[in-house]
């Protein structure tokens, strides 16, 4: 392969991926004046920022005038259990709000309330109205915002063309070597620096309500490129996923559900989201249906209805009741809108869930109720970065949005996904831009390390015979379902990982049929080892945490351990190229935000009252 | 449920052909689930796009059955036991293979749109935007849109004519009634409707709006209002008069 | 079969159903409308009682000019302006339906629904969708020789017109020689205002002139204005554009039948005048 028969082109920064956040840093990077690619694997606006239904979390107090980012903050926190990067989470509820309105002047049509303001609705975890909407498609509208935006900023974009691996200059990032997908040709781009927006690595579990493009690109390449991740172990399964029919098991079902007052209920009938309050919430919720019933109404005195715990709680309450015999017929729970609401609400607010149901499902939500389960939806981990500036260990190289770490600890609460985005995606934009300010030595291309990146790539046509990595693919998938899924055992992660070793030997002799034009087989050889990177990581650092924690249950250890509150698990390749997991000890947060954290949500909105007051 | 007949397009722009395929379907599966099921057992570099297979995202759209529809949501109880089922790639747009056109046209309409431009005197004292819903209703039925480009593909100014230069299609008339409808937004893009983005090439037959997979009114709420608002300002002498007599409206 | 060919698709379903009903369907309206101007008689129906009142065929309203000596004439003070004029020309049949049906075949030929169709039954521009059409180099739409299609608002002006004109029959109908009845005739001439309303106020231009041109419903003061509420009614209309374009134009015809079939006297009206 001769390099220079292959094209390349140079900006000043390169951001992969065009989801929410990757968009977002791309405009960030733009108006600051750098020259700024933009590489997806899809068509621009398809990134699963579109599949995000129930809305962007930000203390607008649109809805409750008594919400501030300090009540946000909180909620985030404790959502995250107390995992969180504290200044990660500080940043992200300061700054939801005015990233919501940024959008707002791009051209985003949120619903509106009577006065004509942004409408919040409900959300698990969330203690006031928070979620700004666009009745169920908040996503749709926001990554076609930042896309109708985005392109009239001068970014030029790189459609349907994969990021294979990171080229570094001795520490620093000068480059990334990608593949279009249409005629499997090479382009190289030469840039100082890399903005990681890839998302997360659903596609590793079987039942997910990721799609094919989620195979943890960022995590791989950060990885080999000598980043570190982090909280890998939480990986947050959506409690509401479809179930039935096998086909879309695992497409979400919009957590708006249970925000506009839908309740989930066992084959008894029985809301047995009342038996599975923990200690932590039990004082924010209502421990009656009627109390609940109030709140739905509109009562601001009435506490919020169990069903909106946050989502590892009611995941694993699902769970149990389908573990106990008591679940629907599809193995699920019963999540019913139809005896709430009237049909005209329901389609008005939930239109899309409305038409996924009847569609797919042959099943009238207006009118039954849906059978739903959990679902591989979120990484809360993903590569270190630091808080203010996004940056990883290597010099040049950023991550945001879902594929970084920090924000959302061990569990995230809904709608923090879409405001992390918008808020972490500026971050990188800015870190980058600063950064590229404090360098000014010219960085070069390494051409060994291009020609190792695409001769990776082309053997896996080339290989006379191997394994088809469709399979490879269903195995992973059957692995993670298995071994390291919503509870975990030492035993089983053990079980796990030596599947995992079965499986990368298997990997390292793949074989894709057929040309290098447009073909899906190759491009799913190619995504296995950011999958199996990923699934691995996951598996290490899920073994580690001897605890359970958020998202993360270990059936071994039960409960959450003060000890563990103290560690992050990291994930890094060492010199001799194996996967090594750490405990770091966390930095101590800052005393005020610990204060703010801890308070009681009395004390707090009293607190908060004052401060409006003046 | 056994055995399904499948013919599946299978080639690239210089040849190409319909291939027969034999398979599996069980309950509740929708085309795209066959096709997949098709790769994997099968033929392993047959291409196709998809995203979210919940019909979100827009990428699937193909031809089944000489119809313009998503595979993700196209039930294969849609059909019956016996009838053999073909997909063919949208036709509208350069083929690169199998079952994925080139549609990269259709994102250089969106940059020729002049972007949403609001009007900073419509903030409150507290910095908010201040619209009401009754507002926005109609704006957002527009931004429902998933941009699959069905009905660019079946729009015939296109398809047939291959008026690209003259047209911009369906999916950005709306793009433009939504900005133009938009309470906020203070640009005047008549003009370039009328002489750029073409919008008296569109003669109204509204096979757009029969495929929109989103059910967009895209002719009776978008592109009908901007022909009407072409009217006013290019064809009605009477508003013309009253214009010249009394000056334009704000 | 050539891939440019006329009707070419990869369609399977029974597409050319819809545009070949529809297409045969006003080809029936017109052959028949075309016969019942031309007649020129049996549009006026009173029991031969003089005076106010009597029933009359929509496509002979208003009476501009009137023949007295053909049968089922109107009598002549029921004109605007006297007897037929000197100057007619004999070639055309001195029927007042040719003056009059302009009128409402323009507004319903310049149809958003109407053009529609007839792009795709009659022009087969396309046939269907995803149908191969006629081949054009030159398609130009609505920009060159079609582009009086733009006038459809003037041609709403006079749908308008023509709808107080033939409430007035209706109001006609209901007096035989100046006495009050009421007649299965007076019912049918009262149905066809009604559904010319459905028709002409759900049209997509009267929708945009009565408030669809406005970006902002609830300006100044925030709250729906009454354009907002009138622009509500008539999207509702304008939703079922096509059955109120079918059903009326059905209703005119069928109630030009009903009248030319009293007049001459093979269908009994029933009435309360006891004729």
């Amino acid at each position: 392969m001769n390099i220079s028969e292959i094209k390349t082109v140079e900006h000043d920064v390169i951001v992969l991926g065009a989801g929410g956040a990757g968009l977002r840093a791309a405009i960030e990077c733009s108006m600051e004046g750098l020259s700024t690619g933009l590489v997806c694997k899809s068509l621009l606006g398809k990134a699963h920022t579109v599949m995000a239904e129930g809305g962007v979390a930000a203390s607008l107090a649109n809805v409750d005038t008594r919400d501030h980012w300090k009540v946000h903050f909180r909620d985030t926190m404790r959502g995250g259990k107390f995992l969180n990067n504290w200044r990660m989470a500080e940043l992200h509820a300061r700054e939801a709000p005015a990233r919501v309105r940024e959008l707002e002047e791009w051209g985003a049509v949120f619903d509106r309330t009577k006065s004509g303001l942004i409408n919040q609705r409900n959300f698990g975890g969330h203690r006031y109205p928070r979620l700004a909407h666009v009745g169920d498609r908040t996503g749709l509208e926001i990554i076609r915002t930042l896309q109708d935006h985005g392109i009239h900023q001068g970014i030029d974009i790189y459609m349907e063309c994969t990021g294979l691996d990171l080229i570094k200059d001795g520490d620093r990032i000068s480059g990334m070597v990608g593949m279009w997908r249409d005629n499997g040709e090479f382009i190289i781009f030469k840039c100082r620096a890399v903005i990681l927006a890839t998302g997360g690595g659903g596609k590793a579990w079987k039942i997910t309500s990721n799609s094919w493009e989620y195979t943890g690109d960022g995590y791989g390449m950060a990885y080999e490129a000598g980043a570190e991740l982090m909280d890998m172990e939480f990986t947050q399964f959506h409690p509401t996923g479809m179930v039935w029919p096998p086909s879309v098991r695992g497409t979400l079902v919009t957590e708006g559900v249970r925000g506009e007052g839908g309740i989930l209920t066992n084959s008894e009938n029985k809301r047995f989201m009342y038996d599975n309050i923990p200690g932590r919430f039990a004082a924010e919720t209502a421990d009656s249906e009627e109390e609940a019933n109030r709140w739905l109404a509109g009562d601001k005195d009435a506490r919020r209805p169990p069903e909106l715990l946050t989502r590892d709680v009611v995941a694993r309450a699902i769970r149990k009741e389908v573990k106990a015999g008591r679940g629907s017929p599809h193995g699920g729970a019963y999540l019913d809108i139809a005896s709430r609401r009237n049909a005209e609400d329901i389609k008005r607010k939930l239109p899309s869930m409305y038409h996924q149901f009847k569609v797919l499902a042959e099943l009238d939500i207006t009118n039954e109720p849906m059978e739903v389960g959990p679902t591989l939806h979120y990484f809360m981990g993903g590569v270190k970065v630091d808080a203010n500036t996004q940056m990883t260990r290597v010099p040049g190289l950023f991550a945001c949005g879902e594929c970084a770490a920090g924000v959302h600890g061990a569990n995230r609460l809904g709608g923090n996904s879409l405001s992390d985005l918008l808020v972490c995606g500026k971050l990188a934009g800015s870190g980058v831009v600063n950064y590229i300010k404090s360098i000014n030595n010219n960085l070069n291309l390494n051409n060994v390390a291009i020609q190792k990146i695409i001769r990776s790539a082309t053997d896996i046509l080339n290989r006379e015979k191997g394994e088809n990595p469709y399979l490879i693919h269903e195995d992973l998938q059957e692995l993670m379902q298995n071994n390291v899924g919503i509870v975990r055992t030492d035993e089983l992660l053990s079980e796990g990982l030596d599947g995992l070793s079965n499986l990368w030997k298997k990997f390292n002799n793949v074989k894709a049929d057929g040309a290098s034009q447009f073909n899906p087989g190759w491009h799913q050889a190619i995504s296995l080892r950011n999958l199996l990177v990923t699934a691995e990581s996951v598996a290490r650092a899920a073994k580690m945490r001897e605890e359970s924690r958020g998202a993360h249950t270990r059936v071994d250890f039960e409960g959450e351990r003060d000890e563990w509150l103290q560690y992050n698990v990291v994930i890094s390749k060492s010199n001799e190229g194996t996967m090594i997991a750490d405990k770091v000890m966390r930095d101590e947060p800052d005393p005020e935000l610990k204060r703010i954290a801890e308070l009681s949500i009395e004390e707090l909105e009293n607190e908060v009252l004052l401060e409006k007051g003046q | 449920m056994g055995l399904r007949k499948f013919k599946l397009f299978r080639g690239d722009s210089r040849e190409g052909t319909m291939k027969d395929f034999k398979v599996e379907v069980d309950q509740g599966m929708v085309v795209l689930d066959v096709i997949h099921r098709i790769q994997s057992e099968q033929v392993g570099d047959l291409a196709v796009r998809w995203n979210c297979k919940a019909g979100k995202c827009g990428s699937c759209s193909v031809e089944i059955n000489g119809k313009p529809k998503l595979a993700c949501m196209t039930r294969m109880n849609e059909y019956s036991l016996e009838e053999t089922i073909s997909v063919r790639p949208i036709k509208t747009f350069p083929l690169i293979k199998d079952l994925v056109a080139d549609v990269s046209w259709n994102y250089k309409q969106n940059k020729n749109i002049a972007p949403f431009t609001p009007d900073p005197d419509k903030k409150d004292n507290n910095g908010n935007y201040i619209m009401m819903q009754e507002d926005v209703d109609r704006v957002q039925e527009f931004r429902k849109c998933i941009e699959c480009y069905l009905c660019q593909n079946v729009c015939h100014v296109l398809r047939d004519h291959d008026k690209k230069n003259e047209f911009v299609g369906p999916r950005f008339m709306i793009r433009l009634a939504s900005l133009e409808m938009h309470p906020l937004d203070k640009a005047d893009r008549i003009e370039n409707i009328k002489n750029d983005y073409g919008s008296g090439m569109c003669n109204i037959t509204r096979c757009c709006t029969d495929v929109c997979p989103e059910h967009i009114q895209i002719t009776d709420n978008g592109i009908i209002p901007l022909k009407e608002r072409v009217v006013d300002r290019y064809y009605d002498p009477i508003i013309w008069l009253w214009n010249k007599l009394f000056g334009k409206p704000k | 079969m050539d891939s440019n060919s006329l009707f070419n698709t990869q369609r399977s379903d029974r597409w050319w159903f819809e545009p070949l009903w529809t297409g045969v369907g006003f080809l029936c309206f017109v052959i028949y409308t075309t016969w019942a101007m031309l007649q020129g008689d049996y549009y006026w129906w009173s029991a031969g009682v003089e005076g106010f009142g009597g029933y009359l065929s929509p496509f002979y309203s208003p009476l501009i000019f009137i023949n007295p000596i053909v049968n089922g004439a109107a009598p002549i003070d029921h004109s605007w302006f006297g007897s037929w004029p000197e100057w007619w020309p004999n070639l055309i049949p001195a029927s007042p339906a040719i003056l009059i049906l302009a009128g409402p075949l323009s507004f319903r030929m310049t149809c958003y629904y109407y053009r529609k169709f007839y792009y795709r039954s009659y022009f087969m521009s396309p046939p269907g969708c995803s149908v191969k059409g006629i081949r054009n180099k030159k398609y130009k739409g609505e920009t060159a020789l079609l582009i009086f299609q733009n006038l459809h608002r003037f041609t709403l002006y006079i749908a308008i017109g023509i709808i107080f004109i033939l409430s007035y029959d209706a109001i006609l109908s209901f007096f035989q020689g100046g006495e009050f009845g009421v007649g299965l005739g007076s019912i049918i001439l009262t149905i066809n205002p009604i559904l010319l309303i459905g028709y002409t106020f759900g049209c997509h231009v009267f929708r945009h002139l009565s408030g669809g041109h406005k970006d902002c419903f609830t300006c100044p003061n925030g709250k729906p204005t009454f354009r907002y509420q009138v622009w509500k009614g008539v999207s509702w209309l304008n939703g079922r554009h096509m059955m109120w374009a079918w059903i009326s134009m059905i209703w005119v015809a069928f109630t030009d039948i009903y009248v030319r079939m009293v007049a001459s006297g093979y269908w009994i009206d029933m009435n309360t005048w006891n004729n």
